[in-house]
């Protein structure tokens, strides 16, 4: 009863497409499977025994499971660089033709694994935790040791080329989310649904119908498969259903908000293939908002623990089924099943039934008596009671099964062992709720003695059905989803409308046992690995020696063992080490209790939670109106928050490109001897209106505001809380309860958030108004000697000096179109600033430079802006200030109103001791003694450069530059007392062993009076 | 105390392990200590080490009203390094970091002090003026450091992406070699067996329900086992700060926040150093697991639930993979949260409080593991001496009534 190339396939029967074979390669070999697979499947049909070697002793390890619980068969998937995916689990790997998979451990080669002779060797010296008992001597060493301890660490590897492939985020919103497509799930699908529910049903795997697909169960009569597809069928008919296969819930958060992973394509390629020319979304996260969420994730078997469990050729009861009556392979040929419940015994019959030998089922129970047992006799089948499996023997593969009568309460063997020779062994310790997603949500689940597992804890507006909730009789398990799809339906307004329950054929079950941990004749620590967590190599004995180290808290237990650490986060293993814990600590499971699970239920790619917001979707880029005329003009650019600004505009003379320097050079000149203009649009405006508009400015501002007239304009600086600058802008006057606030590029949301958080939760009795219309104006500049001759060839603004005069704005047209003008100034030169809609900045612009040519007018960018504003000792925030700042501090005791009425953000920290302490750091200018020298924006300051190291620092450069007009360097600083220090020489040690000297002078380098601004 | 050594090991093989000893007691509390330290995790037990060996108090108890080292200290990405702006934050993380270099000999338990180097990559001119900035200050102060550009940084980290390309392309970086990452849990277990050893008592599964206090003055603690007396008493509660600051009767300056961390799966290595970004703001590492250990930013709400948003995971692997267009098709593992409680200035409080005999050590934020060994040691000296260790006493909690703030939000950001 073989199949041609694959051993292990069955003649006959599973859900797989025979007419359909494809070619896969596992570790360069070549070997066919069919459509319908999974990876797993088709590796056992090929008799692939050794998928993996263990992380820590590199032991052999082959598929135990064919779930999302599968600990061992982790492989890195991938037939191109760009398209590797590690740790991919075998059984929930679609099989495709051409899919490339690879071990991920093993050297040379997962079958003779040179680290498996060294894990066998040492595995001795390994307990848990010995990396914190060693590698400590010479302390010089642990570099070296842990570059060792990384490399035999981690499973699969990373892709080292870019992701060829997109993901898409999807919002979604229903009535009745059902999360697993199984019996008790598809039940509540369907009762939700037809109450007229919008409803989602989810399903990590390949087809939807659960346990239903191997189920030797008859519903109505039918195979049990079929009940699933009409069920299917009718959900897929109805409009306010949604259905996502091969789409896992994996993070179960506040409020019903549940992050659902749909992967589109990774059953077709390891790229995502072409539709229509175009790369199709590999996967989906869709981001659902539930009224009510029904868990129908079933439950995971629990394998028992016994010593040699991890030797391929041991797999779960239920897997075995699996293989055999979904995807037609018998991972074997003689079988023994261990087991502490009835459930387990379909594996045998399964066996049997495909036409392999059941050696024996060794059930630890002393009468097993349910029907499935008496079945199994009837069979011929050998059942060995009382007993189990003590022992697996093997090293690449089962050879056997050391069976003895075992005493559960008394943890001991009794009697002498029998060796059954045998190739394969099915274990069974019960089921295990998947409580995973219900516990994300901080529910503690609650252990049940009745069913020897932990149920989930109480959510609000979640509902546990079937196996996830302890129900494991199928006719329960439909009648529990039903009730409780219609419960969620009425419980989110619509109708209740419980299905129809199709007739089962009860089986009589009997009790199961509690067996976690099989007694071995020698004690845990001396007898050979049992194993607990196969991903981590974590074995009983792991647990018990952490147990005596007094490691009690479970929590403690698997840090310290690393159980349920793993990728499988421990669905397998967890709650045996609990139960081992537990009978270390003589406590009970539940007193002992669960760890937390935290999403993701399974691994979930980054790029899927990235989705579309990446590359240059990471964060927008915000242009200005006039960005096109920049880079027409070979702008450099300059990311300033989330905008791009022309920073310089290199030009070419004499065939060779300006270095900024140079460019930065001319455009000052440009400015202090005829005309420049600056896009600055980018300045934050906060439009402000209401009747207590002012008010509200006076509040926000350290200055006064009750008596700026409209059409004037003045500067404002806004403190933090705690008494510290944090922007700085011009304010202007539109109305008597009308203004329009500047802010500082990068701070012009924060500002905004500002305004609101005081006015929402402060002041709401002000009437006040805020709009952000940074976007709605452009902004340019026009700043130097012949600014006004310039604008005036292209505005019916009076421009007179005594009418429109510094700190004035003016309403009119300018180059025909409606603008606002505002006499301020950032250069210190005569200076424009105009206001025109975004929309018609370009032919603004435009014909400022048609009428500019004449007047030298030049571009110039933020950092001529720099130099400009520092000559006249300007301050910028963010860079001349740094969160620790006071107005006074920068010696702008005149924008302080200590005597306004209503106090103000940050008065009362102004007036702290420290806040009025000599010795602060104070904005001064420096003047180094080599005009040469431009000094290093943040070097530190110190009075004496002979000091040792650590030296008092006394401040530090903040702005510095060259300065073309002064033709020397010169720099703003903060120095300690620093306005007191005036004419004082300081020392700036720097890291290439220099010390530079300069001189404490005021911070205004270029026409202190002001002069040329009023011009 | 069992000493652990590589021969030790070969020895406990040949028994089966049969004889290690339990790392540290299950006491029943006594009516009175000397000290109590209120919170069981990586500070408090450091503190608790540190009075026994440097300063003879033995007659110690830690109370834990969970397991050892279950807050923070496991729940954090493990950073270390000593590269903070102001001199005074430079002085208590470099104290720490001094500790650190000798930790695992010190307590005879290895930590995994992996000295591999921490990037703080500058993405703007501003950001690389603020590295000049605290590398300058770094130096001055005698703290290794060094100013990259973008081709070192692309030399250290081959695979990031240091292109033009990038949204917010790479500017450069700090670099402090003798950073790096710890194995967190070993931290806390380390001084819990540790101090253990030295007679100290390590009450887990005891919570502190409130301070008794006599004329202003503290005499013990009611906790779920009974009132235990002591006249000095440290708190070091991180997240749970001001709720046991309300016990005994003040406010402190805190907003507890969640503050989430993830996994990827295990990966053979790939990365060798931490990165850390303020601005594209994600900072990522890998650990010796294989894990890449990723975290970004605080939750803006405040809360005790030791879970945050969705959408913060979101963007910080954006970031991530901004910064590691490669690590697209990595699977994220896991993710936590743990609490984080915040003080207005990005500085911790180590101080006495308005009661007598009452110590609160709190306020590290997102950044306290890093200081684990300098908090403990420093905080130890405080309350044997009964004043502020000199590099604790700038984080007084009197600072925010005079003003003299310590704000690391420039340098630091929130990202520590």
């Amino acid at each position: 009863m073989k199949h041609d190339k694959q051993p292990n396939r069955l003649l006959e029967g599973g859900r797989i497409d025979r007419d359909r074979p494809l070619t896969f390669s596992f570790n360069g070999q070549s070997y066919t499977g069919f459509a319908g697979d999974t990876l797993a499947s088709a590796l056992l049909a090929n008799g692939v025994d050794i998928v993996n070697r263990s992380f820590k002793y590199s032991r052999p390890r082959g598929i135990v499971a064919a779930g999302a619980e599968e600990p061992n068969a982790v492989v890195q998937l991938g037939s191109s660089e760009a398209a590797q995916v590690p740790n991919v689990r075998a059984t929930q790997q679609a099989l495709y033709d051409g899919l490339s998979a690879r071990s991920t451990n093993g050297w040379p080669n997962v079958q003779r694994d040179l680290m498996g002779t060294i894990g066998k060797l040492s595995g001795g010296f390994m307990p848990p935790g010995f990396y914190y008992k060693t590698f400590m001597a010479p302390a010089s060493m642990w570099m070296t040791y842990e570059k060792y301890i990384r490399k035999s660490a981690g499973l699969g590897r990373s892709p080292t080329e870019s992701d060829p492939d997109i993901y898409d985020h999807l919002h979604q919103h229903c009535d009745v989310l059902v999360i697993g497509a199984g019996p008790a799930g598809l039940a509540a699908a369907l009762s939700a649904a037809r109450g007229g529910a919008r409803v989602i049903l989810c399903d990590e795997q390949e087809t939807m119908g659960g346990s239903l697909l191997d189920s030797r169960e008859m519903l109505d009569g039918q195979p049990a498969a079929q009940w699933a597809d009409s069920a299917l069928d009718e959900l897929a008919s109805l409009d306010n259903v949604t259905l996502l296969p091969r789409t896992t819930a994996n993070g179960y958060h506040d409020h019903n908000f549940v992050t659902l992973h749909e992967r589109r394509t990774e059953h077709l390629a390891d790229v995502a293939p072409l539709a229509n020319g175009r790369r199709q979304v590999r996967s989906r996260l869709h981001r659902v908002r539930a009224g009510q969420v029904v868990l129908a994730t079933g439950a995971h078997e629990r394998p028992l623990v016994y010593a040699g469990n991890d030797v391929p050729g041991n797999l779960l009861a239920g897997a075995v089924s699996t293989y055999i009556r979904r995807y037609g392979v018998a991972p074997g040929n003689k079988l023994v099943l261990s087991t502490s419940n009835d459930h387990a015994y379909r594996a045998a019959l399964d066996w049997s039934e495909a036409g392999r030998e059941v050696v024996a089922i060794v059930d630890a129970r002393a009468n097993p008596d349910g029907e499935l047992v008496t079945q199994a006799q009837a069979l011929g089948i050998r059942v060995i009671t009382g007993s189990a499996v003590v022992e697996a023997k093997g090293a690449n593969r089962v050879t056997g099964a050391r069976v003895a009568k075992i005493d559960i309460d008394g943890f001991k063997v009794v009697g002498k062992a029998e060796e059954l020779t045998c190739d394969t062994i099915a274990s069974s310790g019960g089921y295990s709720p998947v409580i995973h997603l219900a516990s994300h949500t901080g529910a503690r689940p609650t252990w049940r003695d009745d069913i020897l597992g932990f149920v989930p804890g109480k959510v609000t507006g979640m509902t546990a059905t079937g196996g996830a909730n302890g129900v494991y009789a199928l006719a329960e398990v439909i009648a529990d989803g039903s009730q409780v799809g219609a419960q969620a339906a009425s419980a989110s307004g619509h109708q209740t409308a419980p299905i129809d329950l199709p007739s089962v054929a009860a089986i009589r079950e009997g009790a199961a046992v509690a067996l976690y941990q099989v007694p071995h004749e020698k004690t845990t620590l001396r007898a050979p690995k049992q194993f607990v967590d196969l991903q981590n190599d974590v074995t009983a004995a792991g647990i018990e020696v952490a147990t005596r180290e007094g490691f009690e808290s479970i929590e403690h237990v698997k840090r310290y063992t690393a159980m349920g650490f793993g990728t499988d986060q421990g669905k397998l293993g967890n709650i045996n080490g609990m139960a081992i814990a537990a009978r270390c600590l003589k406590r009970s499971i539940p007193e002992v209790g669960t760890t937390v699970f935290r999403p993701n239920y399974t691994p979930v790619t980054f790029g899927a939670i990235v989705g579309r917001h990446c590359r240059e979707l990471f964060d927008p880029e915000r242009y200005t109106s006039l960005h096109e005329w920049h880079i027409k003009h070979g702008a450099e650019f300059e990311d300033v928050g989330q905008w791009k600004r022309p920073w310089y505009f290199p030009q070419t003379v004499n065939g060779k490109p300006e270095t900024m320097h140079e460019a930065v050079a001319r455009e000052c000149r440009a400015v202090r001897e005829k005309v420049g203009i600056l896009d600055a649009t980018t300045l934050g405006k906060i439009d402000i209106q209401g009747k207590d508009a002012r008010e509200f400015l006076g509040r926000v501002y350290t200055n006064k505001w009750e008596k700026l007239a409209v059409g004037r304009v003045r500067y404002g600086l806004m403190c933090k809380d705690d008494g510290m600058l944090m922007d700085d802008g011009t304010t202007s006057c539109l109305g008597e309860n009308h203004f329009l606030m500047t802010t500082t590029t990068g701070g012009a949301a924060g500002v905004m958030e500002w305004l609101e958080l005081w006015h929402q939760t402060e002041w709401p009795e002000l009437e006040v108004y805020f709009t952000s219309v940074t976007d709605h104006w452009a902004t340019m500049t026009v700043t130097g000697p012949e600014a006004r001759n310039l604008l005036a060839e292209i505005t019916d603004i009076d421009l007179d000096r005594d009418t429109f005069k510094f700190m004035d704005w003016r309403e009119g047209k300018v180059a025909g179109v409606p603008a606002r003008v505002f006499r301020i100034s950032f250069t210190g030169e005569l200076a424009y600033e105009i206001n025109v809609q975004a929309n018609y900045a370009m032919p603004v612009w435009e014909a400022l430079f048609e009428h500019g040519d004449k007047y030298g007018l030049t571009p110039y960018g933020t950092e001529t802006m720099h130099v400009l504003r520092a000559e006249k000792g300007m301050i910028i925030v963010g860079q001349d200030t740094d969160g620790s700042v006071t107005p006074e501090d920068l010696g702008m005791h005149w924008a302080i109103g200590y005597d306004k009425p209503f106090s103000w953000i940050g008065k009362r920290a102004l007036t702290r001791p420290d806040t009025r302490r000599e010795n602060r750091k104070q904005l001064v200018g420096l003047r180094p003694k080599d005009p040469k020298v431009v000094l290093q924006e943040g070097a530190q300051i110190v009075f004496d450069p002979d000091q040792a190291i650590p030296m008092a620092m006394m401040g530090h450069v903040t702005s510095s530059y060259y300065s073309p007009i002064l033709d020397s360097g010169f720099a703003l600083a903060v120095v300690k007392g620093g306005h007191k220090r005036m004419g004082d020489t300081v020392y700036l040690p720097m890291a290439d062993g220099q010390t530079h000297a300069a001189e404490i002078v005021g911070p205004i380098f270029y026409d202190p009076k002001g002069a040329r601004q009023n011009v | 105390m069992q000493r652990y050594s590589g021969f030790g090991l070969v020895k406990h093989a040949l028994s089966h392990h049969e004889n290690w000893q339990r790392q540290w007691r299950n006491p029943t509390p006594k009516k009175e200590y000397d000290v109590i330290i209120v919170g069981g995790g990586g500070h408090g037990l450091a503190t608790a080490y540190y009075l026994a060996k440097e300063h003879g108090i033995t007659n110690v108890a830690v109370i834990e009203k969970g397991w050892l080292g279950g807050g923070n200290t496991a729940r954090n990405t493990t950073i270390v390094r000593s590269n903070y702006l102001w001199d005074e934050s430079a002085a208590l993380y470099e104290h720490a970091m001094k500790l650190w270099e000798g930790l695992s000999q010190d307590i005879n338990y290895n930590v995994m002090f992996s000295q591999r180097g921490v990037l703080n990559l500058g993405h703007t001119l501003q950001d690389m003026r603020d590295i000049q900035r605290r590398v300058n200050a770094n130096r001055l102060n005698g703290i290794d450091g060094e100013v990259l550009d973008a081709r070192g940084v692309q030399e250290l980290v081959p695979i990031m992406d240091c292109s033009k390309r990038a949204r917010y392309p790479v500017m450069g970086a700090s670099w402090q070699p003798r950073a790096g990452v710890a194995r967190h849990d070993a931290v806390a277990w380390g001084y819990a067996r540790g101090a253990d050893g030295h007679g100290v008592d390590l009450l887990q599964q005891t919570e502190v329900t409130g301070f008794k206090i006599v004329d202003g003055r503290v005499v013990g603690v009611h906790t779920n086992r009974g009132d235990i007396g002591a006249k000095t008493v440290g708190c070091v509660t991180a997240g749970n700060s001001s709720v046991l600051a309300n016990m005994a009767g003040f406010n402190l300056p805190l907003e507890s926040h969640p503050l989430q961390a993830l996994v990827s799966e295990p990966l053979k290595p790939i990365l060798d150093t931490v990165v850390m970004s303020n601005h594209v703001h994600g900072y990522i590492s890998q650990s010796d697991k294989g894990d890449l250990v990723i975290g970004a930013g605080i939750d803006g709400y405040n809360g005790y639930g030791q879970r945050g948003s969705y959408p913060t995971v979101e963007h910080t692997l954006q970031a991530i993979v901004e910064m590691f267009p490669i690590f697209s098709r990595v699977r994220m593992n896991r993710q936590w949260g743990g609490i984080v409680d915040t003080c207005p200035d990005a500085c911790p409080i180590l101080s006495k409080t308005p009661v007598k005999g009452l110590y609160f050590n709190c306020g590290w934020g997102t950044g306290g593991f890093k200081a684990t060994p300098g908090s403990g040691h420093a905080f130890a000296w405080s309350l044997a001496k009964g004043q502020m260790h000199p590099l604790a006493a700038p984080f007084s909690i009197d600072r925010f009534h005079s003003g003299a703030l310590i704000d690391e939000h420039g340098a630091a950001g929130v990202a520590h």
